[in-house]
């Protein structure tokens, strides 16, 4: 643990405020990034109950762009990009031959020639390079854009409210997976209602220049109705008790997306040919060798990331995940395990050190936002 | 400033000696290092403990960290109210938040702790 800088650690447009801010910096996929500033617990409420401020400048912008922008995507993607109408986006992934998952992503259809694909911070360079393969030989510019782009999001009940004093944008009229260009405190925005966190929210991508004087209106604006800027900790609470993947934890090269339970992502229907097809055409036809499920912890003890899942003595799986809930004050976990301990109900067992913890499986999400 | 009548390991944990018992827990540079502790896990009373090895875990909503004895001896009680309220560990490191009473006979242990000064150069140098 230290907060000392690291040697070739990028930095944000923001570092300086989350430093004035109280933050805990440290390393994060190259990037020098808040991890706290309050505290966990108390950012993560705030995000549940009022809302939460986060920079996630650090993530990958990929603009792509032409005449085959659509067509490209769709060859080099597991969802159908084509088939968004402008102005809405889609949840995707980008699999390897083989099916396995390179990076998670969202993709939006900015125009009917122009899309942004974002991909986590840790990947940009990989999934960059791999579309930048894929693509080649069609009518299609692929711009990465993602030092050019920062990112802030605001995230919770209290978002319309804080967001609405800023921006033109129609908040009432963008839906959840919905993108609009406009301005945030008076700077060109593209206004997105997604997140990481399970409750209502928008993000917005502005120019790296620019992201200061949106944070610090965000910010403002935020603050007489409570909220508070987050940092990477509680995102990474919020989005598991939301039983949200994080590529690396729950998704990697040797998992495929109907292990993790996103089968629904990939289009076998859709037209194109598209890299993955055959594996992942053939991964959907068979039993899965292990699924993803949530774990409550009933015993004493907090399942983590690599603990061994075991059903009665025998070995059935691996922790993806593991916190104790804020929300629901109770240790939570997502694993991997055999299709057999896969129902709800089932009773297993998790090593936690040299101790055996009882833990059930329960259906995911963990927390789902009254609407 | 941390308290000057205790002794420190270069782990963050804080002894106190009173009549042959050792108190222990972790200082609040490790409580405010870890963040919002939420499960404590410690060795059944009875338990040999032994000075520079692990006796316990602490975790925060982030983190599993090692606890270390400052000193050796025998479990005489450990505090269960941090079953219930691991966050007394940050509230109230020094009081409230102890974790272990060991019965203590080697008092040639002490001299390889840290005294307060000594600690708080260690903290201040990161």
């Amino acid at each position: 643990m230290t907060d000392e800088p690291v040697e070739g650690v990028r930095e944000t447009p923001l570092a300086e405020r989350h430093v004035a801010l109280g933050a805990r910096m440290i390393e994060f996929a190259g990037w020098l990034m808040p991890v706290q500033y309050a505290g966990i617990v108390d950012e993560h409420r705030a995000v549940r109950e009022r809302a939460g401020l986060f920079d996630l400048s650090h993530m990958g912008e990929l603009y792509v762009e032409g005449p085959q922008a659509g067509e490209a995507l769709a060859r080099a993607l597991v969802s159908d990009p084509p088939s968004l109408q402008v102005g809405r986006a889609q949840y995707s992934m980008i699999c390897a031959p083989d099916g396995g998952v390179i990076d998670d992503l969202i993709v939006y259809r900015l125009g009917v020639e122009q899309y942004l694909v974002v991909a986590n911070a840790s990947n940009t360079a990989v999934v960059s390079d791999a579309l930048a393969e894929r693509l080649e030989g069609m009518r299609v510019v692929l711009d990465d854009r993602s030092l050019d782009t920062a990112l802030v999001s605001v995230q919770g009940p209290e978002s319309v409210a804080i967001l609405s004093d800023l921006t033109d944008v129609d908040l009432g009229a963008l839906r959840y997976y919905a993108a609009a260009e406009g301005t945030v405190a008076g700077v060109s925005a593209l206004v997105a209602r997604t997140g990481y966190t399970g409750e209502d929210g928008f993000e917005v991508f502005v120019e790296w220049e620019r992201a200061g004087e949106v944070w610090d209106a965000m910010l403002e604006a935020g603050r007489p109705r409570g909220a508070v800027p987050v940092g990477l900790g509680a995102r990474d609470t919020l989005r598991l008790e939301a039983g949200m993947p994080l590529y690396g934890n729950e998704l990697d090269r040797t998992t495929n997306p109907f292990e993790a339970g996103l089968g629904r992502v990939v289009r076998l229907d859709k037209g194109a040919d598209f890299v993955g097809r055959a594996a992942l055409q053939k991964a959907a036809g068979e039993p899965a060798r292990r699924k993803l499920v949530g774990l409550v912890v009933r015993g004493r003890g907090i399942a983590r990331h690599g603990y061994p899942v075991l059903s009665g003595e025998a070995p059935t799986g691996t922790v993806t995940s593991g916190t104790a809930s804020p929300t629901l004050g109770v240790p939570i976990a997502m694993a991997y395990v055999t299709p057999r301990d896969a129902e709800p109900g089932t009773m297993l067992d998790v090593a936690v050190r040299e101790q055996r913890v009882a833990a059930e499986v329960v259906a995911l999400p963990f927390y789902r936002r009254k609407r | 400033m941390v308290p000057t009548d205790l002794r420190y390991t270069r782990e963050h944990e804080w002894v106190r000696v009173e009549d042959g018992v050792a108190t222990v827990g972790i200082t609040a540079h490790a409580a405010d290092q870890l963040g919002d502790i939420v499960f404590v896990e410690l060795p059944a009373v009875g338990a040999a403990v032994a000075a520079g090895k692990t006796f316990g875990v602490v975790e925060s909503v982030k983190a599993v960290s090692d606890l270390f004895a400052p000193v050796s001896g025998a479990v005489l009680e450990t505090n269960g109210e941090l079953g219930a309220r691991p966050e007394l560990a940050n509230s109230d490191p020094y009081g409230e938040g102890w974790m272990l009473r060991i019965s203590f006979s080697d008092a040639g242990e002490l001299d390889a702790l840290l005294d307060a000064a000594a600690y708080e150069a260690l903290v201040a140098e990161g």
